[in-house]
């Protein structure tokens, strides 16, 4: 065995392994989890690829009085053609017990890509909002949004 | 759930190539399956999953939900007409129930 081999196996025993200890170390920190949940997701969905920050404008309050409606309007900048659109957005609450809220699926007949709906909220946490385009690229925008009194969110 | 009353706006009349907004909200509860009511009885988790928006038979706009959608799933999303016709909005319960309303556009 050459000494490249080697230490290829060692390392891979020493990610799973220490993967693990994360794994279970964090499991107890619901928030943690929820947080890596989304990160897990968005790995999913885009399958690795880059992600373009600045493309999609993000409308939500910075203080939230009442989690059970947050109002939420996202608008990606992108044309909306037969041969160029966004085809769906994803949009994640990382405090939430359920992470995933909703997906949005357009259409070029749409003419623009915006929309609003309201969330729940079941604490101060991030929202993510992630746009899938017809060409296979990707675009991601957050917002912090403080919760005064939690939604019975999940 | 005979409480449930799905409600939508549209413009009667628009020009040919017009981006207009439709609103449309749904009054549902969406119970996330986490709530204790008063006799510390679990509510049941029902929640609308699906929302669909046609026009003239072709799918436009469709949104899959979860139970982080609020109470009275509510949306606004445009649409640029073309031609005269006929939207048809589709909400469905996770109980399989479906809820079903149309609107009609002159487009001149």
């Amino acid at each position: 065995m050459s000494k490249t081999q080697w230490m290829k196996l060692t390392r891979r025993d020493a990610v799973a392994f220490f993967g693990a200890v994360g794994v279970s170390a964090v499991v107890p920190w619901q928030a943690e989890a929820s947080v890596d949940a989304v990160a897990a997701r968005i790995v999913e969905i885009t399958n690795g690829a880059d992600i373009a920050e600045g493309l999609i404008s993000l409308d939500m309050p910075e203080i939230a009085e009442n989690g059970n409606q947050v109002n939420l309007t996202f608008e990606v900048d992108s044309p909306m053609t037969a041969e160029e659109y966004v085809k769906s957005v994803y949009v994640f609450a990382d405090g939430n017990p359920d992470t995933d809220v909703a997906v949005f699926n357009f259409t070029p007949a749409m003419g623009s890509c915006t929309a609003t709906t309201r969330m729940r909220l079941s604490k101060t946490q991030n929202v993510h909002v992630l746009a899938a385009m017809s060409d296979g690229s990707f675009a991601k925008a957050e917002t912090t949004v403080k919760v005064t009194i939690g939604g019975c969110g999940g | 759930m005979s409480d449930v009353k799905p409600r939508v706006r549209v413009p009667k009349t628009a020009e040919v190539g017009e981006e207009i907004e439709i609103k449309t909200l749904i009054r549902h509860p969406m119970h996330s399956g986490r709530v204790v009511d008063g006799d510390g009885n679990t509510i049941p988790r029902q929640i609308i999953t699906s929302f669909v928006a046609k026009f003239n038979g072709e799918t436009i706009f469709h949104v899959d939900m979860k139970p982080s959608v609020s109470a009275n799933p509510y949306f606004t999303f445009p649409f640029t007409v073309n031609e005269s016709g006929t939207f048809e909005f589709i909400w469905t319960e996770d109980t399989g129930e479906v809820f079903t309303l149309s609107k009609k556009i002159k487009v001149e």
